[in-house]
């Protein structure tokens, strides 16, 4: 028992340390560039935390910048400080990868609200010196494509080459086009959509009433109590995690096979393969993941409504857009299914936007854009490679 | 659902199989201005918006039913989406392309009349290629052997095949007269690709054509003046 209170303590404090001093490049932005939020307040000062990859070239001209997802950080290709394991996009991100380190400038922001260096509600309320908890601002997607947009501006990055990520990424790639149309070339939102529907809404609150029911969440004060509400922030991955696979996807891994035991124990033990991987699914998240960051980012995906901000048309969010786009959907993702990627497309070809558009064949659901897909792999590099050729871009910088 | 799938299988393979040996491809892209913004509907593997993007120096893009088509577009750099004619044109607006091509597939879609009037509407130009339903090969089919004819370019059997509109050269044109479509430039091919004398009447295309291109726009009609295609 001992043991086990110092793992989570262990835990605990290795994510403190990252929301604050991370393991990354950071930018803090002083009282005099505050962040303006779409909630009506400013936050300042505050702090952006980003990866890179590869070299930018002599005209600025080959950044490319990676959304992440809600559980996603900007660890996108190389070993996590946290939990030591490889990148999250590595098939994706990386030397001679579609998305190639040796053409391409990556950058990766850690998203505003979340806990790996950017600030978040995690981080230390500045008026304070204490955790910020739940006075931290709610933030939406806007605001975290504003907050990138300041960090390009103090890198000195005018135009984006492209702008890719998928699911909450992918939002974000939209809200990109949307806000800056002249500062994105291409764009790739992959397995998102415009809007946040009442069905994921649903989930996402499941998850945050797991998270709040947990005695240990104490109102989100835990990091001042110094507790940590493990159990509901487990829970609401594993449910969370049930809707980035597809029913033929858990059936082709799992089935009905019992995790090593050949009869049922006529108990409620992890008796199913299925169950076990859950429950390990929901354990190894919360060691990297704070639980407030967990209830902003659902909130600010709920929040997102692109067609809302534009008088309810969508197509007046890529008006006269300049930006090539590449929307990528997957025929088992029921969380963002196909028909959210065509409402995109249709829109982009209402606008006259220059749009392509593939839906690719898989039976692993959502989650189908973090794996090994080679189709993906072949449209991004294809889409990219005639996007760099238009842009004028070397093979090499 | 079964139908669908079933046309998503087939529609790439009749674009690819009806198209012969391509020459039609050549003959559409002659017909585009240079620098001119296309919209491909039916693109199938690309081949013709690469040919236009490398000849005429073309802005294109495509819609494709077969997911395999698509994929193949997008990894090749093409502005193509995934897309049906008979249900995506109606969500392009009005005049947002120089010219609309339907290569080989108009007798691929449900509804070809209405499929010729977005086209009409979101292009300035359509430009229509489509088997000769009335060249005498299929005539002599019909009347010797009895049954529904097959040919090297058209090899579906009538149970299974993804064209289910077919039409002669006089038919096309009588459609064109219904939607209003002028018809600015017309070729036809026999059976070995070579064109057709322009000075041939109407029934000797209709007879020997296997292929046909028309370059329309939506001016209203003069009745089928063939011009120095």
């Amino acid at each position: 028992m001992a043991e086990a209170n110092l793992t989570i303590l262990r835990d605990a404090g290795a994510r403190a340390r990252e929301a604050d001093s991370p393991h990354s490049h950071v930018v803090h932005f002083g009282p005099d560039k505050p962040l303006q939020l779409d909630a009506g307040v400013e936050l300042a000062p505050f702090q952006i935390a980003y990866q890179t990859y590869g070299t930018l070239d002599a005209k600025r001209a080959n950044a490319v910048l990676i959304c992440h997802a809600l559980t996603g950080d900007q660890h996108v290709a190389n070993v996590h400080p946290v939990t030591g394991k490889p990148g999250w996009w590595e098939t994706m991100v990386g030397p001679g990868r579609p998305i190639d380190t040796e053409r391409y400038f990556v950058i990766c922001v850690n998203i505003l609200g979340g806990c790996m260096g950017t600030s978040g509600p995690s981080s230390t309320n500045p008026a304070t010196g204490k955790p910020w908890g739940l006075d931290f601002p709610v933030t939406t997607v806007r605001d975290m494509v504003r907050a990138q947009a300041m960090l390009l501006d103090h890198l000195g990055i005018e135009q984006l080459f492209a702008v890719a990520g998928g699911s909450l990424g992918g939002m974000q790639v939209l809200q990109w086009t949307a806000s800056y149309p002249q500062r994105v070339f291409a764009a790739l939102p992959i397995a998102t959509g415009t809007r946040h529907s009442a069905q994921n809404i649903a989930f996402h609150e499941v998850g945050r009433q797991a998270v709040m029911a947990d005695p240990e969440w104490r109102g989100g004060r835990y990091l001042l109590e110094h507790a940590n509400p493990r159990r509901g922030l487990a829970v609401a991955r594993m449910g969370a995690h049930i809707t980035y696979l597809s029913d033929a996807a858990l059936h082709r891994k799992f089935g009905r096979k019992f995790q090593d035991r050949s009869n049922p124990t006529f108990s409620f033990d992890a008796d199913f393969e299925v169950e076990s991987y859950l429950r390990h699914q929901g354990s190894s998240f919360v060691e990297r993941f704070d639980a407030n960051s967990y209830l902003y980012l659902t909130r600010a995906m709920d929040y997102f409504d692109l067609a809302g901000d534009y008088g309810g048309v969508l197509a007046r969010a890529f008006k006269d857009t300049p930006t090539r786009f590449c929307v990528i959907s997957f025929t088992s993702d029921w969380l963002f299914p196909t028909s959210e990627s065509r409402a995109i497309v249709h829109a982009l070809n209402a606008a006259g936007a220059r749009v392509s558009f593939a839906e690719i064949t898989t039976d692993k659901g959502h989650d189908a854009f973090l794996l090994d897909e080679p189709e993906l792999f072949a449209i991004v590099r294809g889409f990219l490679d005639a996007a760099g050729k238009a842009r004028g871009l070397n093979s090499r910088p | 659902m079964l139908t669908r799938i079933n046309r998503d299988l087939t529609m790439a393979e009749a674009a690819r199989v009806a198209g012969g040996g391509r020459v039609d491809l050549l003959l559409v892209a002659d017909m585009v201005e240079p620098g001119s913004k296309v919209l491909d509907v039916g693109c199938g593997d690309g081949e013709l918006l690469r040919i236009l993007a490398e000849r005429r120096g073309v802005d294109g893009r495509g819609i494709e039913l077969s997911r395999e088509g698509v994929n193949e577009c997008v990894a090749k750099g093409l502005a193509v989406v995934q897309g049906d004619a008979d249900t995506d044109l109606v969500d392009y607006p009005d005049d947002a392309f120089d010219y609309v091509i339907l290569s080989q597939t108009l007798q691929a879609t449900r509804h070809p009349r209405q499929v010729l009037e977005h086209m009409l509407r979101i292009g300035r130009r359509a430009i229509v290629s489509f088997p000769n339903f009335g060249h005498w090969g299929i005539r002599l089919q019909i009347m010797f052997v009895g049954r529904m004819p097959t040919t090297d370019n058209l090899p579906y059997s009538w149970y299974d095949t993804p064209n289910i509109h077919f039409c002669t050269i006089k038919d096309f044109r009588a459609l064109c007269g219904a939607v209003g479509a002028r018809m600015e430039r017309a070729i036809a091919l026999n059976a070995w690709g070579r064109r057709l004398r322009l000075t041939a009447p109407w029934w000797f295309w209709n007879l020997f054509g296997e292929q046909a291109v028309f370059l329309l726009n939506r001016q209203k009609a003069t009745n089928g003046r063939r011009g120095n295609g």
